[in-house]
């Protein structure tokens, strides 16, 4: 039923004018010209529904739009009825108003295919491309318009108004350009600000700031943090709730037994078997903190990279490529856990200018 | 019988007989026997020969793997200083006596010697070896007494990590994984916060307080009988169902439909 119909004369090369849904030329069976035959029956390529299948689809179709109609009136009742207030109610509405309309459109599209699909009769068709040029005359046409409009606005002879528009339109073409300033930190800051947290800051009265508590805003004294496989989850004292500081600055806190350190770990910025390592992952910077104290492993529930915290967070499995930085921490004169330094090493994931930070950190002996 | 045969060469029953048989697969996959048996109240005994009767009890069921003694072997740990809420959460969680070494010690049924008077035994007898954190009084872990907020903030803090946030548990490193926190008691909530049980991580009393535990317990235990505002929670382990669902479950409905829409039917000769 594909036959091509470049083999049938087309009156002045103009392809004739086709409606969606009707059959191809080719066939012979337009259902618009009903001059000249009596109807579809018999037709070739034309295979009318059975009046059996018409009629169940009929009621198929019917019982579809009933079910619509249902699903609309129970879409207004349940409006009405449940009406919402707390979680509870909520819910309740919201099943109620998605199933109702849900219904009421699923059927109401559902009876539409079985009404094409079972009542109406079936054919192929082939519908043409027409060609995208426009005529000799129209292009003719509309060129001769656009030198009127052009002659007439004085556009080309009154210099004065044609600088005047391109001058005002120039600051409106920049505007898109400067918006991009919003994406992010200036450029210039940009690596910078990936470097530093605000661990290396200064408190305000000079002192070096304390590791607090994530939910509760507590310091932590070392001597209470004594329990071998502890993990806690710490923010930067002043910073308990600045995200921009925090995606940085997130820690986890871990307590070992003295010897279950192994050589990874820098043993200087540790307090009493207690080390502080950064809570982003390295390779995309997801909050990595599943830890098990049997095995030491610290798992980044994103892409399951692995660390091994007695051994100074490094990669033992999964994308990673650098281990989580160590912060140097100690204790103040009150006892409450510090830090000393910022982290030797740009914590999170890798930016085009980070370089190699950790080789430089070897080079001069730990200290960035 | 002629019905169905009829209906085989539908251009359609290909695509039910996959989804039948994918519905099927994945129904089996789910069904899991869930017997929740638990040991009849204790028997009134006297506490002085706790200790005795309890070492009694460890020599039987479990000084085979921790050692005459609970020194612990090279398959179980030392048991020395674990303390009386260690061997309450492991015996009472059925997790302990364990049925075979293998990476997690699951939830389980406890054995039918277990009751409170025995793991009060076995408690007193571990205890007795070297200290350790102590079972904790009903009232300290009273949901009841709790502020869930605040049990929320700390619970999201520090164990949805692994627990995920309403305590469905979640995979861990190399067969591992994080319990579901469901069937948990209260008790046995807070002791496995005071102990760290396998690799769960200590949480001890001075770092969070048994207020904030209580609190804690109050969300865990609190979150279990709140409803889902958006319908179904698919086992609320967030966009991992929801995405599968959405792309297999949702997915292959609009493909069908899709197919149903545009079917062409055979031509009678």
């Amino acid at each position: 039923m594909t036959d091509n119909n470049h083999d049938i004369e087309q009156p002045e090369g103009r392809v004739p004018k086709r409606v969606i849904g009707t059959p191809s030329p080719a066939t012979g069976t337009s259902v618009l010209g009903g001059d000249e035959r009596p109807g579809d029956r018999g037709v070739p390529g034309v295979v009318p529904q059975s009046e059996e299948t018409a009629r169940k689809g009929e009621r198929i179709a019917a019982f579809c739009f009933l079910l619509t109609l249902l699903g609309g009136i129970a879409f207004i009742v349940s409006y009405v009825v449940f009406q919402v207030g707390d979680i509870d109610s909520a819910r309740t509405s919201n099943v109620a108003l998605g199933g109702s309309l849900a219904l009421a459109l699923l059927s109401m599209a559902a009876g539409m295919v079985v009404w094409v699909r079972l009542v109406m009769p079936k054919y192929n068709m082939v519908q043409e491309r027409h060609t995208m040029a426009s005529d000799g005359q129209t292009r003719e046409y509309v060129t001769e318009t656009f030198k009127h409009g052009v002659d007439e606005s004085g556009f080309v002879k009154r210099p004065l108004l044609r600088r005047t528009l391109l001058l005002a339109a120039a600051p409106l073409g920049l505007v898109p350009l400067v918006v991009l300033r919003d994406l992010g930190p200036r450029y210039s800051d940009f690596p910078e600000k990936l470097r530093h947290t605000v661990w290396g800051e200064k408190t305000k009265n000079g002192k070096p700031r304390r590791l607090v508590v994530e939910g509760t805003g507590a310091p932590i004294r070392a001597a209470d943090f004594n329990s071998p496989g502890g993990i806690l989850s710490v923010v930067p004292e002043g910073y308990e709730h600045d995200l921009n500081a925090l995606a940085k600055a997130t820690l986890i806190l871990l307590k070992f037994r003295p010897e279950e350190l192994k050589s990874g770990t820098n043993l200087n910025w540790t307090h009493d078997g207690i080390v502080a390592y950064s809570k982003i992952c390295t390779h995309v910077g997801c909050p990595a903190a599943l830890y098990e104290q049997t095995t030491h492993h610290i798992l980044c529930p994103c892409h399951q990279s692995t660390f091994d915290a007695a051994d100074g967070a490094k990669v033992i499995f999964g994308p990673a490529a650098r281990p989580l930085p160590q912060l140097p921490i100690a204790v103040d004169e009150e006892g409450f856990l510090v830090a000393t330094a910022d982290f030797a090493v740009p914590p999170g994931p890798s930016f085009w200018e980070r370089g190699d930070a950790e080789a430089t950190v070897r080079e001069n002996g730990g200290h960035a | 019988m002629t019905r169905i045969t009829a209906g085989r060469r539908h251009p359609l029953a290909r695509y039910a007989v996959l989804l039948l048989a994918l519905g099927l697969l994945g129904g089996l996959y789910t069904f899991v026997a869930s017997t929740t048996g638990r040991a009849d109240a204790s028997i009134a005994a006297g506490r002085a020969d706790d200790v005795a009767e309890g070492k009694k009890l460890f020599q039987q069921s479990c000084a085979s793997c921790h050692g005459l003694n609970a020194e612990g072997s090279n398959v179980a740990p030392s048991l020395v200083g674990v303390g009386a809420a260690a061997v309450d959460f492991q015996v009472s969680s059925g997790r302990m006596p364990l049925a075979r070494p293998e990476a997690q010690a699951p939830r389980k049924p406890p054995p039918p010697w277990v009751n409170e008077t025995t793991i009060r035994q076995l408690s007193a007898y571990v205890e007795s070896l070297g200290g350790g954190p102590t079972v904790p009084a009903p009232e300290q872990v009273d949901p009841a007494k709790g502020d869930q907020a605040k049990g929320g903030e700390l619970f999201r803090a520090n164990c949805i990590q692994c627990h995920n946030f309403v305590g469905a548990g979640g995979a861990l490193t190399r067969g591992k994984y994080a319990p579901n926190l469901s069937e948990s008691t209260p008790t046995q909530i807070y002791e496995a916060m005071i102990t760290g049980p396998q690799a769960m991580p200590v949480f001890n009393d001075s770092i969070i307080t048994p207020e904030q535990k209580r609190d804690m317990i109050a969300y865990i235990t609190g979150v279990r009988s709140q409803v889902d505002p958006g319908g179904a929670g698919l086992g609320r382990i967030g966009p991992v169902t929801e995405g599968l669902t959405a792309w297999i479950v949702g997915l292959s409905l609009l493909v069908l439909a899709a197919i149903w829409i545009t079917a062409k039917k055979r031509q009678a000769k």
